[in-house]
């Protein structure tokens, strides 16, 4: 407020009634502006709530995938069908007719198929894993009957600490979105890593050795 | 000697009084001094254009000078580069920071996340470059210098761990307190970045890393139109200028869509874990409550935000 524009004839009384006229007239101004500003807030709080709600539903959180198998694998016969593909069959297709052989614990003693498999899995049975009723199907520890495709639940049965840390998510990889809100996650499962019949995951020559900055000497002609 | 006021000399001196050929020597001098070193200047502008050097300061850009300059340096990898580039300024989100766990006990050492790194952000081919540099230790030790990074045999070898690293964008971080003209700074998800257009190159950050994380562009990056990564940001993996340096970022480009970062997509293992440190049900919170982690050089107090630990 600018005092210094009041004449100088106006009384110095004069002016102070004026300047708390002012001041007061600015000040319930103000309180009534602050009071409508209040008022306006509360009555358009369920609105803007509301318009907020329609703006930004609530995430909604996108799957985690994980790989299965396709199907119980088949095995090839080494035939080939009329229009020259080459035939595959289901494992009971043979296991429907022979007996199996529980003490069984490797490919190398058979005479007849699985010869050249290469196992390396401690000291289980062929039948440990694979259920003899059914060979189209796995056999959980406690003799239940389970699918490929659910072979996880399988593994999980012995690698106890593998199974809590992929649930958790360390373990195995992955691809896609840490934030579940904005995007899918894909995993691969135990056997797309590990081989089920010699799991230790393999040795491999790594990749992308080091120059430390330094280009190519093959591409690069130093002077 | 005394000059009268109309410029004669009591002392019968000349027509230049020596006053003025002081003068005249000293201003020459001047003169010569100050052109010797705005010399580099006349060298120099040719590579930069006026509007890269009138450019502010990242965090000084309002949202329409910060188009105007994406658009420029669209338009240079266009020109330089034959690549057609989309390149954001993608900010932190509320609520999140980032921090990145990392599994000793199952990574094998194969560097796929050193190869996805320089693939997904644009470094220099010849150099081959990458922010990844994945150490081969003596089990029982562990000691970063006698780390090796050139290992070149069947990995994993049974008497040997292998231990990646990278920036591990510290909560105290030496190489944000060195540079001279803030052109590095953390930001609010803990990711540490490098304004590459403010950077004087000076390497001063490089020196004070204790991680060697931070890389220096010697040269201007090669790379083939057909190979460069098209998704680029301001602040990570956009093509940098020769001369700057430049780190992990995490992928923020990726990682602040929601997106898991390259290195960690390329780890067949599983070994790397990533996520938001406030959100109680993230994977790496688990990491953090249920597995016995530890930091690079704890000694140091830079509170790194990249974890390692053991299984077994």
């Amino acid at each position: 407020m600018n005092i210094g524009s009041f004449s100088r004839k106006e009384s110095l009384s004069t002016a102070r009634s004026t300047f708390v006229k002012i001041a007061l007239g600015s000040a319930f101004a103000l309180a009534v502006g602050a009071g409508a500003a209040i008022v306006a807030s509360r009555g358009g709080g369920p609105d803007s709530k509301n318009a907020a709600l329609v703006q930004k539903p609530p995430p909604t959180n996108w799957t985690v995938h994980v790989r299965k198998p396709e199907s119980a694998p088949k095995v090839l016969t080494g035939g080939t069908d009329f229009a020259g593909h080459p035939v595959a069959v289901n494992c009971s297709t043979c296991h429907a007719t022979t007996t199996p052989n529980t003490n069984l614990r490797s490919g190398a003693e058979l005479t007849t198929f699985h010869q050249g498999l290469s196992y390396k899995h401690g000291d289980l049975s062929c039948v440990s894993c694979h259920n003899s009723g059914n060979y189209d199907t796995l056999r959980l520890a406690d003799g239940t009957a389970l699918e490929f495709t659910e072979v996880m639940q399988l593994c999980g049965q012995c690698h106890g600490p593998q199974a809590r840390d992929y649930r958790n998510g360390a373990h195995g990889g992955m691809t896609g979105h840490w934030d579940l809100t904005r995007g899918p996650r894909h995993r691969n499962n135990c056997v797309d890593c590990h081989d089920p019949h010699a799991p230790q995951y393999p040795k491999v020559m790594p990749v992308f050795k080091p120059r430390d900055g330094k280009p190519n000497p093959s591409t690069h002609k130093t002077p | 000697m005394r000059c009268n006021s109309t410029g004669n000399c009591d002392g019968g001196c000349g027509s230049v009084s020596r006053r003025t050929a002081l003068k005249a020597v000293g201003v020459t001098l001047g003169a010569a001094a100050f052109a010797k070193a705005m010399a580099p200047m006349t060298e120099w502008a040719p590579t930069v254009s006026l509007d890269e050097f009138l450019q502010k300061h990242y965090k000084e850009l309002s949202p329409e000078e910060m188009q105007a300059v994406i658009q420029r340096l669209e338009k240079e990898t266009r020109d330089q580069y034959g690549a057609d580039v989309s390149i954001g300024d993608v900010k932190a989100q509320e609520g999140v920071q980032f921090a990145y766990a990392l599994n000793l006990s199952i990574c094998v050492g194969c560097r796929k996340c050193a190869e996805a790194c320089h693939k997904e952000n644009n470094h220099d081919r010849a150099s081959q470059n990458s922010y990844i540099r994945v150490l081969e230790m003596q089990k029982g030790s562990i000691d970063l210098e006698k780390g090796n990074a050139h290992y070149d045999h069947p990995v994993p070898q049974r008497d040997k761990y292998y231990m990646p690293v990278q920036c591990q964008q510290c909560e105290k971080p030496p190489c944000v307190d060195v540079c001279p003209v803030e052109a590095t700074w953390k930001e609010k998800d803990s990711i540490v970045v490098v304004d590459y257009n403010w950077c004087i190159g000076c390497r001063y950050c490089e020196a004070a890393c204790p991680y060697h994380a931070r890389r220096f562009n010697w040269t201007k990056p090669e790379i083939s139109k057909e190979e460069i990564n098209p998704v680029q940001s301001y602040l990570s993996n956009r093509i940098r200028p020769q001369g700057v340096m430049e780190k992990c970022t995490f992928c923020l480009h990726r990682t602040r869509q929601g997106r898991l970062p390259a290195c960690l997509e390329a780890c067949p293992t599983g070994a790397r874990v990533f996520g938001n440190l406030l959100d109680p049900k993230s994977e790496i919170r688990w990491v953090l409550e249920n597995k016995r982690v530890f930091v690079l050089k704890e000694e140091l107090g830079t509170r790194p935000r990249f974890y390692y630990f053991f299984d077994k």
